[in-house]
């Protein structure tokens, strides 16, 4: 029987404690003495959240095909268990074998978003590995990060010994290959970096540094060692649909966040939105073949057992064999009590259908995104959607009897007047109005227009990198004006509005887009307590605040300051394939408020038909 | 059709609670391709009926669940299938046919279940064994239970069917069911007041052995497991 690394007494003390125990339904065994590398793949937040993440199923699924490498799984311990850990000094450990982490030859970890930043550090000293990669000693791991906020790794430069840049599964078989030559050969932590370091988009921060001018901004950033190159190429797998999928992901025991089987059937986007970093830097898009997909479902859903199935992509209704993919499901598994759980698609006919067919109809509700209140506004961030779109498929959805609808807006934009953030209770009620416009006597009830905004953050590699963002109070203005906006409105009592909050906004502008003289914010934050940042439960902007008194970063500097055209950002180094050119005239569209069409519909030429595949080529063969 | 389902849960499995337990064993359904049955409506759900909810912590070797099958299946095959479908920590033991009576589903029926005690940390004073058959020796054993809405004294003695002190630990037979239910922490607890010794001091591990229900003649304890029947063939 596996022994755990908890006792009884601890594990019946905490919250769920099936968070720690491993032995799920479809986790790998291996036999450790049997491998030649172990490799712990982390997500930093709690158990449900990580075990929901798709990026690391299909990575440990990956790796464990491998006969000589047995990957595993850690999650963030969650505050209670965080707490007995430190006090009975229980190194973080694995939980498949129930081993330390520390004894593995590498710790990767996903960054899925800026305020996970302090997690990491706490899975870094649970585990009792030096938090600075420079301290590491040779029986250490290698720490290696990845995931979207890789693309600006700088905040955390110190804390990892390597970055991989982009999607997993081009060269991490070469690193792991390099790795085992290295270690049977005896070298050194040091050549083995510099062996990784030649390895195209790997990452490995200690080989480059960084100088400023005088008024903060960067002036260089170099290599330092002659095998860094000085451009880290984004790695991107062309043919999708050979890619390794995991037919047999792990079941939970406890309800993850998404406890259903999970199909990826695209990646990139081919919209452009200038906010979206995600339709930046996936690109190009790519199609999974419809036909691998229905083998996938029938495969997962009899090796998981799961009673739901969802679809998972950018800008879902974009894929070319939607229609026929989401038939086949419903026709093949609805029969079976299996829950198809459709991901948000543009309102048409067709998705009515199918939604009409797949949920209660007076339960749903359906969900718009136009991201921002007026046209103008609209324009500026290339979102596609108009009003009419809006109107024309809310008013199909409550003829058809939908009486919910839910619409996503953001606060905050590059150049937002007033009038813009008014627009946003406008819009909703036209879409009230247009539901009362049906007779009495064939609607039923009343309508629920459900309003959401939050605050807008510029990324990396996105047109509206070059954006300054605003004060917390300013963003809390903007939120009141849009609030009394809706009491305006003619149909106030059938309108909710819901808007986050602004600290975390803040937060997460400096991170998204700091350098490496963010680390010692993140460390002192860590040291004066912060961790689960984004748990509202947890959150202290108060010591937050403190971090960056205490190590005087100024957010100013980060957020408001205007950024020059030619200014060379901290994460210029790394080629996403759409090229900083492209970004700045999009930029330059933006403030004019010209849209720029979609990738199917005309080439735009950012870029990332370099890469030799995916949309760029489509029908061209 | 019926058919009622007997497994042992262990170790780290312990530490999946009730309702965790059911969702596992709805997707092992799934899994081993078991045919069961759904209810109605516009989302459909197994129709499937514990018998009594196990604590965390503890550990059992006769937990039970009912379900409907829309077509019979070889008890042994369906015992391979399901077991191919689970995990270190759960094993099916028996997949019997029961009858079809609704008031027969081992929830109601339940009267009574095994438990084995044994002290998982600090010791028990060395004459426990005996102030234990003293303990038992009273004619009644008051104590305050918390319901939900009040507290009310009840005599637990009457609910302790049977005791012995085993090489393997301390063997009590319980009342269980939804008329009257004692669970073996309550008896120990207060035992360990009885011998005026702390919470803090001794701690306990529970293992459920069985769970019985009136055998139809009157009062003898039977098996929920004895009301089955094996299936025989029809099985893929």
């Amino acid at each position: 029987m596996r022994k755990l690394a908890l006792n009884d007494e601890i594990l019946l003390s905490i919250e769920k404690p099936a968070r720690y125990i491993g032995g799920e339904v479809n986790s790998v065994m291996k036999d450790a003495g049997k491998v030649d590398i172990r490799f712990a793949m982390c997500f930093p937040d709690v158990y449900e959240i990580g075990e929901s993440h798709l990026g690391i199923k299909i990575l440990y699924d990956m790796f464990n095909r491998r006969e000589d490498v047995w990957c595993e799984r850690v999650y963030s311990p969650w505050m209670d268990l965080d707490k007995v850990m430190r006090e009975k000094d229980i190194p973080l450990f694995a939980l498949e074998s129930q081993d330390a982490v520390r004894d593995f030859d590498f710790l990767g970890i996903t960054i899925q978003f800026e305020m996970c930043y302090t997690n990491i550090l706490q899975i870094l000293e649970l585990s009792g590995i030096p938090l600075h990669a420079c301290d590491r000693s040779e029986k250490d791991p290698i720490v290696i990060g990845g995931g979207p906020c890789a693309y600006n790794p700088e905040p955390l430069a110190d804390f990892f010994d390597i970055f991989y840049i982009g999607e997993g599964e081009t060269v991490y078989d070469e690193l792991l290959d390099v790795y085992k030559k290295y270690k049977s050969a005896g070298k050194s932590r040091k050549e083995f970096l510099e062996a990784a370091a030649q390895i195209e988009g790997l990452y490995v921060p200690r080989f480059y540094d960084a100088e400023y001018h005088e008024d903060g901004t960067l002036r260089s950033f170099t290599p330092n060692n002659p095998n860094a190159p000085e451009k880290i190429k984004k790695q991107v797998v062309l043919e999708v649909t050979d890619a390794p999928y995991p037919m047999k992901p792990v079941v939970p025991f406890i309800k993850a966040t998404q406890d259903r089987v999970v199909l990826e059937i695209q990646r990139g986007c081919i919209r452009g939105c200038r906010f979206c970093q995600a339709g930046m830097i996936y690109r190009p898009t790519r199609e999974r073949n419809v036909e691998r997909l229905k083998e996938y479902a029938r495969a997962m859903l009899k090796n998981t057992g799961h009673e739901e199935i969802s679809l998972s992509s950018l800008s879902s209704s974009d894929y070319s064999e939607l229609k026929e993919l989401v038939l086949f499901l419903i026709d093949e598994f609805k029969e079976r009590g299996i829950n198809i759980s459709l991901p948000s698609l543009r309102i048409d006919a067709f998705s009515l259908d199918v939604m009409s067919k797949v949920q209660d109809v007076r339960k749903s509700s359906l969900t718009f995104a136009p991201e921002a209140g007026s046209q103008r506004m609209r324009d500026v961030i290339n979102k596609g959607l108009t009003e009419e779109d809006i109107l024309e498929g809310a008013g199909q959805a409550f003829e058809g009897g939908w009486t919910k609808v839910k619409l996503y807006f953001m606060l905050g934009l590059p150049t937002e007047t007033e009038e813009d953030m008014k627009e946003i209770a406008r819009l909703s009620d036209r879409v009230a109005r247009r539901y009362y416009e049906i007779p009495k006597d064939q609607r039923q009830g009343k309508c629920q227009i459900t309003a959401s905004s939050s605050f807008f953050v510029p990324k990396p590699f996105t047109p509206f990198q070059w954006a300054s963002m605003y004060t917390a109070e300013e963003y809390m203005r903007r939120a009141s004006v849009v609030k009394q906006e809706f009491q305006e409105q003619l149909n106030r009592k059938s309108l909710r509005y819901n808007w986050h909050d602004a600290q975390v906004t803040v937060l997460e502008g400096v991170i998204a887009r700091g350098d490496r003289r963010i680390a010692k914010v993140i460390e002192r934050a860590y040291r004066l307590g912060c961790l689960f940042d984004s748990w509202t439960e947890s959150f202290r902007n108060d010591l937050w605040m403190q971090a960056f008194e205490e190590t005087g970063v100024d957010i100013g500097f980060y957020n408001l300051r205007e950024r020059r055209p030619d200014e060379l950002f901290p994460w210029d180094f790394i080629d996403t394939g759409v090229k900083k050119t492209f970004l700045y005239k999009e930029w330059e569209r933006a403030m004019q408020g010209v849209v720029t069409p979609n990738c199917r519909m005309q080439c735009s030429g950012c870029g990332a038909a370099g890469f030799g595949g995916g949309v760029c080529y489509e029908g061209q063969n | 059709m019926k058919a009622r389902i007997k497994f042992r849960k262990y170790g780290a499995l312990r530490f999946i609670g009730h309702l965790d337990v059911m969702r596992f064993f709805q997707k092992v359904m799934r899994r081993a391709d078991i045919p069961i049955a759904f209810t109605g409506g516009f989302s459909p759900h197994m129709i499937m009926s514990f018998a009594s909810p196990l604590g965390i912590g503890l550990s059992s070797e006769g937990e039970y669940f009912d379900i409907e099958l829309t077509r019979p299946i070889d008890s042994e095959e369906a015992v391979r299938r399901m077991n191919e479908a689970c995990v270190e920590g759960i094993e099916v033991i028996s997949f019997r046919q029961i009858r079809e009576e609704k008031k027969m589903t081992g929830m109601t029926i339940l009267a009574g279940a095994d438990y084995l005690v044994n002290v998982s940390r600090g010791a028990m004073p060395e004459d426990w064994e005996e102030r234990f058959r003293g303990f038992m020796a009273q004619p009644e054993i008051k104590v305050i239970k918390q319901t939900k809405r009040n507290e009310k004294e009840v005599d637990i003695r009457s609910q302790i069917f049977c005791w012995e002190l085993r090489k393997e630990g301390i063997y009590l037979q319980l009342a269980a069911g939804s008329s009257q239910n004692l669970k073996p922490d309550l008896v120990m607890e207060t035992f360990c007041r009885f011998l005026g010794i702390s919470e803090e001091e001794v701690r306990f591990s529970y293992c459920r052995l069985e769970m019985y229900a009136y055998s139809e003649e009157g009062k003898d304890l039977v098996t929920l497991e004895s009301l089955g029947w094996d299936m025989e063939g029809e099985g893929e």
